[in-house]
């Protein structure tokens, strides 16, 4: 998982209204090469949230942390490198509101939600919610 | 104007991973990049910056797709995800036999991307679990969750529409696999309501199902004239055999990989 993707992913838990960004904890990082287009950068620059971005990369590891990136001469080069070279290959996204780790595996977010979490808190407090999912299952299986 | 050029290149099958619970590339998957690849022209034009696939099985469209238009050197980034944690792994090793890549995320649909995705994606592609099933297969783990796609076929697919509407760009367009089962006259209606156009870039009869590859852009020009049915009068009149096909109940590609 890049940078850029980082910067596009909130927590999906329902209820959740702060879920942006994801917090990274970061095990595994590689870099991988790959040619840069100024055009892209461009059109990325402004959609980026650029206070998550700078966190992110410096979760990434301690040599990316660069708040002064935007003022340095070469911008575009480290941009490029954090937004698109740097791969968060294991570790977690954590949801800054409840915790909820979402495990990274093999460059992989995962952010299937559990039954509860995917629902609305009022149908799941009571609890009955989950004896009549089960009761609808035994009568159609 | 005819020159000795290479075709474009797509994913090749013997380079496409496997797994026993992922969805195999089978007709209508090659049905989808052959549309992708009869608009290609049109695509290389579009400029796109961000291309996603939602339900990205094997990996085989998603990966033909970045061959077909180039990647990062090309200023162009993928995005895929897929509910199947499986075939988001089979995807990864499919792209990486090809030497191209994209971002993966196993989650539904684009769940997680909607907020900060919104009006991002220049160019999505979507063959969804499209078979008509009980709806009680529908979010059903592994292979399942590759065609069951409940009354008519629609369930999945409808809850597809709203999320691509939201994350497509001002100039994103939309490829869908459909089934005549699942009334494609009638989806068009429904994104015409949203203020899409939509044309049938590739349709295809083998002896299980009637495929149709439909695209969708956002025709500003006519949007929400409720009264103007010109526009979806040319598809509708294609779509009007629908009916009569839809009584014949046959197998389709995606069932025939049903347990």
């Amino acid at each position: 998982m890049r940078l850029l993707t980082h910067n596009m992913l909130s927590s999906n838990i329902k209820g959740v209204v702060n879920g942006f960004p994801l917090r990274i904890e970061a095990e595994k990082v590689v870099e991988k090469t790959v040619e840069m287009n100024g055009e892209f950068l461009k059109k990325m620059f402004e959609k980026i949230d650029w206070k998550a971005f700078v966190d992110a990369s410096r979760a990434m590891g301690p040599e990316e942390a660069d708040c002064s990136m935007l003022d340095s001469d070469e911008f575009l080069n480290r941009f490029h490198h954090a937004l698109l070279e740097l791969h968060l290959e294991e570790g977690a996204l954590v949801c800054p509101e409840t915790g909820r780790r979402f495990p990274v595996n093999k460059g992989i977010p995962n952010m299937l939600l559990h039954e509860d979490e995917d629902t609305d808190g009022e149908d799941s407090k009571d609890g009955l919610t989950d004896i009549w999912k089960v009761g609808v299952f035994s009568v159609t299986g | 104007m005819a020159s000795y050029k290479e075709l474009p290149r797509t994913a090749q099958i013997r380079l496409v991973s496997s797994h026993q619970e992922v969805y195999e590339p089978c007709d209508d998957s090659f049905a989808l990049v052959d549309a992708l690849l009869a608009d290609r022209n049109n695509l290389l034009e579009h400029h796109p910056t961000l291309c996603m696939e939602i339900g990205c099985g094997s990996g085989y469209v998603i990966t033909s797709l970045a061959l077909i238009l180039g990647q990062e050197a090309s200023g162009i980034n993928y995005i895929a995800t897929d509910i199947n944690p499986h075939a988001v792994k089979v995807t990864r090793e499919t792209l990486e036999a090809h030497g191209v890549g994209a971002e993966l995320i196993v989650t539904d649909i684009a769940s997680g991307l909607e907020e900060r995705l919104t009006g991002l994606v220049d160019v999505m592609v979507v063959n969804p679990p499209y078979v008509p099933t009980p709806e009680d297969e529908v979010g059903v783990h592994g292979i399942t969750s590759s065609w069951a796609g409940g009354e008519n076929g629609r369930s999945v697919i409808d809850r597809i529409l709203p999320v691509a509407d939201r994350l497509l760009s001002e100039k994103g367009w939309l490829y869908m696999v459909t089934l005549t089962a699942n009334n494609p006259s009638e989806i068009c209606n429904q994104m015409r309501k949203k203020g899409y156009a939509s044309k049938i870039v590739v349709q295809r009869s083998t002896e299980e199902e009637s495929l149709h590859i439909i695209k969708f852009w956002r025709d500003l020009d006519k949007e929400v004239n409720e009264s103007d049915q010109s526009a979806s009068g040319f598809i509708g009149s294609l779509f009007a055999l629908g009916p009569l096909l839809s009584y014949w109940r046959g197998t389709t590609s995606k069932q025939k990989q049903q347990k």
